[in-house]
């Protein structure tokens, strides 16, 4: 079986699963790292975002192969140490405006929101109503409005 | 001691039998506040309420022509339902000076846990940080108070929790007045702690031990008064929101149970249709990772070190399927069904004189899951069984489980885990029987959990229905409404079935002779339908036909689909006579809370301006749950917005804004019933505009999120306001499903007028089928490996 090497929160981890497995399933299954919820396994839900070298991807559609040695991959469970502070203030804002319900896809919602605001950062802008209409994570409580908030608030701190 | 002296009040009105005791004490109506709850025996103070006396059969003389849920609804029944075995729900006070409560329903996001926090805080005078809150696993002697649905949390626990919570809090200023030479009554207390005017104090934890009994003793209390509220009403945070914002908040498949392998179910590609065999068993037993097959009624089990493996091993299986009852069934074929079956109108369809609105209306399937889908963790041994799962009726799934395996029910316990929403879903146990099935075949623990692809096409739909309604004017005047709801069948065999034909003689007389000759569906219809509207005659009927699918309720039952079709007519009623859409509806409003509700939102939404063309406002109103919510949207479908690409999105109208004012009674926190009318607003969003459920031979076409179109961030309205009323009222309301049908039947309306066209068909896209869909053989997709090129 093969080794599959990478940065999971900071931490370098080496697993012997095949090339194909799915990164989600190392995660949560293999290494019990369980932020990154199932809502699909197609990279339509989003449940699963994550960060890969500081981009948001989705584990369920990345085989365990593909990704390098040095790749930093960061859950939920890592983010708030990519920041000053207790928790990230995408974090915190999410707290504020008391956006979850039952939770099972504020995780990725918060990572989904953070590497938004990354992006519309780097390239110089602020956020607006057509960035969060883009916003494709599923929220079945339809807790979307607050999303909606705490996004600009959590921008607004990073 | 004044305040534990129950004689002197009591007088008996209704008495119960408690393990061969009985007794008995006064009426509540005399004191609304006073009640009796128990110091129950233990080392430490645990205190329990008994509300089977304390509640009075206060409901009046019968009006001429109400509707029953004005005399008596479906709330009252579970109320009633949940009172013999209120005694039981206990409130612990420990000696580190927090209080600990497990409460007998499931937080799915709704918020009870934080409520119920609050609730106890307010009674007990503790901060909240110092009550826990946890969900109790099943407890069968609970009986029909462990149901948690029809919006019925709050309404049904309210009181016997402050009774539990009352009772300690006077336990504890006793025992401090003990300690401290003086009586209770000089005492207080302050957040935790008894305080006399010496400036003595004494923290709850010091006198736990002291103030509990050896013995069970009966005690009255007086319930803290709504102007001394300090907790209840102001607006408090989710209790679990750090755990949910830092992945710590684990649902059913994130709990580590000792070799409770993931396990995965090939299903079949028609509605409930069946596995005969699988053909390739040894092939799939030697694929990478699995370490059993099982065939259980639903499908073909596998177990394996991954999720990921199971998919891969599912695409692999050759199986051989009975197709079931459906094969050969879509969507006209279903609904001609139910056109059959409509019962027919009392006023004839040619009136002499008189004029007539004859609307019909036809509502798709829908699926009710979750984000989370169904998952379970089972480890079934030779003589024992536990279960790990999101269970709204834990006991019911109890005794389902026990049955199946032939155990006994005490050898059977079941964990009831926080779930990743409900909407009904979790009413039934479906994932936990099927997990304890697979993991007795397997003789192993097992993780179940259902592929995305399994739920809309075998989990539980909300069932296809038709409406049709036929009101008559004369003279600028409504003089009857009709409505005929027909329906697939819905399935209560969840416990609100039991619920009612055990409880239904509590209900007032007058109910109980209608109700006398109807099923359970009926019975939950009646008790839930309620126009708020002087329309002369009125009557809303339900016939149910066809129980070949897998169906339930789904953030709500029968409501939003009869408010849509009761609303469009409403404004269609409006239009024949000339009048505005508001203007009815406060013409004809018969209760002074809707009155309220509609008019908040007409005034904030600023009801009546002008918009350009393809553009335009509705307005609706729903009355159920001890309280009523009024919605004003406005939608957009203008052709540049209808057709606005977003990839892979059903994207078409947009509602740009929506107010909502809800009337929930007496609020608990003002920021959790926010969350829920917002949620509500979304699921009524979809079921209008997106959300359905395609059946085409049998299959339903519908695998994943990029097939059924809830609501997604392009479609919510970028304005939207909640109102919180306050009625004035001590008793709270419900709110879970309190949105939905205003808001569904907002959309409708806002749309019908900006297109000028009456929608029939729900969603309105239903005629659209705008993606491919997945295939039936493999039942579930592969997972894509091009994740990388979409990062961002």
């Amino acid at each position: 079986m093969p080794k599959q090497t990478f940065v999971l929160n900071g931490e370098r981890v080496t697993v012997k699963v095949a090339d194909s497995e799915r990164v989600l399933w190392v995660l949560r299954d293999l290494l019990g790292v369980t932020g990154p919820k199932y809502g699909c396994g197609i990279n339509v839900c989003k449940a699963c975002t994550s960060h890969i070298n500081g981009k948001a991807f989705n584990p369920c559609s990345v085989k365990v192969g593909d990704l390098q040695p040095d790749d930093e991959i960061t859950t939920i469970e890592g983010l708030a140490d990519t920041a000053d502070g207790d928790l990230h203030p995408m974090q915190e804002a999410w707290i504020d405006r008391d956006v979850p319900q039952c939770g099972y896809c504020q995780p990725g919602q918060i990572m989904a929101a953070v590497a938004l605001v990354r992006k519309v950062q780097r390239e110089g802008g602020t956020i607006t109503e057509s960035d969060l209409d883009g916003i494709r994570n599923i929220c079945r409580c339809g807790t979307y409005t607050r999303i909606r908030e705490a996004v600009r608030q959590g921008a607004r701190r990073m | 001691m004044h305040e534990s002296d129950t004689s002197a009040r009591s007088t008996t009105e209704r008495s119960h039998s408690d393990g061969g005791e009985v007794v008995a004490v006064g009426p509540a109506g005399l004191d609304r506040r006073r009640f009796v709850g128990y110091v129950l025996g233990g080392a430490t103070l645990v205190t329990a309420a008994d509300l089977t006396l304390g509640r009075a059969p206060a409901r009046g003389a019968v009006p001429s022509l109400p509707q029953i849920p004005e005399i008596y609804d479906l709330e009252d029944l579970q109320t009633d339902a949940a009172l013999p075995t209120s005694q039981l729900i206990t409130v612990t006070i420990r000696e580190d000076g927090t209080a600990a409560f497990e409460l007998p329903r499931m937080e799915v996001g709704q918020g009870i846990v934080t409520s119920t926090a609050m609730i106890l805080a307010e009674e007990l005078d503790l901060p909240m940080r110092k009550v826990e809150v946890t969900l109790a696993p099943a407890r069968p002697e609970l009986i029909f108070n462990q149901l948690t649905g029809g919006s019925n949390t709050t309404v049904s626990t309210f009181t016997p929790i402050r009774v539990a919570a009352a009772v300690a809090r006077q336990q504890l200023l006793e025992a401090a007045a003990a300690r401290l030479g003086t009586d209770a009554d000089r005492l207080s207390t302050i957040s935790g702690t008894v305080v006399d005017a010496a400036g003595n104090a004494i923290p709850y934890g010091e006198l736990a031990s002291d103030a509990a009994s050896q013995v069970v003793k009966q005690v009255g209390v007086t319930l803290r008064p709504r102007e001394e509220y300090r907790v209840i009403g102001t607006g408090r945070k989710r209790t679990d929101a750090r755990a949910a914002v830092t992945g710590q908040k684990d649902f059913a498949t994130d709990l580590d149970v000792k070799g409770a392998k993931p396990t995965m179910v090939c299903r079949p590609p028609t509605h409930r249709g069946r596995p005969v065999r699988l053909r390739n068993r040894k092939q799939i037993l030697k694929m990478k990772g699995v370490t059993h097959v099982a065939q259980v009624p639903t499908g073909i089990a596998v177990r394996a070190k991954t999720f990921g493996q199971c998919i891969d091993a599912i695409r692999k299986m050759d199986v051989e399927w009975d197709l079931g009852d459906l094969a050969g069934e879509n969507d006209e074929s279903i609904l001609e069904g139910l056109r059959a079956a409509e019962l027919p109108m009392a006023v004839p369809d040619v009136p002499i004189l008189a004029e007539q609105v004859d609307l019909g209306f036809e509502f798709m399937f829908r699926s009710s899951a979750a984000l989370e889908p169904f998952a379970a963790i089972a480890d079934v041994r030779e003589d024992r069984a536990e279960i790990w799962a999101g269970l709204k009726v834990p006991i019911l799934a109890q005794q389902n489980i026990a049955q199946i395996l032939g155990m006994s029910q005490d050898q059977v316990k079941v964990n009831v885990v926080t779930g990743g929403g409900s909407f009904g879903h979790k009413l039934f146990s479906d994932h936990a029987i099927e997990a304890a099935q697979i993991s007795q075949a397997m003789g192993k623990p097992v993780k179940l959990m259902w592929h995305r692809a399994d739920e809309p096409r075998q989990g539980r739909m909300h069932p296809m229905c038709t409406s049709r309604v036929r009101a008559t004017m004369l003279a600028g005047q409504v003089l009857s409404f009709e409505q005929r709801h027909t329906s697939v069948v819905t399935d209560f065999s969840h416990g609100l079935g039991e619920i009612i034909t055990s409880t239904i003689d509590e209900a007032p007389t007058e109910v109980g002779r209608y109700l006398g000759g109807l099923g359970f569906s009926e019975t939950i219809f009646t008790l839930t339908q309620e126009l708020p509207y002087n329309l002369g005659a009125v009557t809303q009927l339900l016939n149910e036909t066809d129980q070949r699918f897998s169906t339930g309720s789904m953030r709500n039952i029968y409501s939003p689909d009869v408010c849509v079709a009761a609303e469009l007519t409403m404004d269609e009623l409006a239009r024949r006579m000339g009048k505005d859409p508001l203007e009815l509806r406060l013409e004809l409003c018969r209760n002074d809370r809707v009155r309220a509700a509609i008019e908040a939102v007409a005034e904030r939404g600023n009801w009546g301006r002008k918009m350009p063309k393809g553009m335009a406002q509705g307005i609706a109103v729903h009355k159920e749950y001890k309280g009523c919510t009024a919605v004003l949207v406005e939608i957009d479908c203008r052709p540049r917005t209808v057709d606005r690409k977003v990839r892979n999105a059903v994207t078409g109208p947009r509602v740009t804004k929506a107010v909502i004012a809800v009337d929930a009674g007496l609020v608990i926190n003002p920021i959790g019933l926010e969350a829920q009318m917002q949620g509500g607003f979304m699921d009524g969003l979809a079921l209008t505009l997106t959300s359905s459920c395609h059946l085409e031979d049998g299959r339903f076409l519908e695998a994943s999120w990029d097939n059924y179109f809830y609501t997604r961030q392009w479609n919510v309205p970028p304005e939207m306001e909640v109102i919180v009323m306050d009625p004035d009222v001590d008793q709270p309301g419900g709110a879970g499903e309190a949105a939905v049908g205003s808001s569904a039947a907002a959309v409708a309306c806002a749309y019908a007028r900006a297109t000028g066209e009456v929608p029939t068909r729900f969603p309105i896209n239903h005629d659209t089928i705008s993606f491919r869909p997945k295939s039936f053989i493999p039942p579930v997709p592969k997972s894509p490996t091009n994740g990388l090129k979409f990062t961002y």
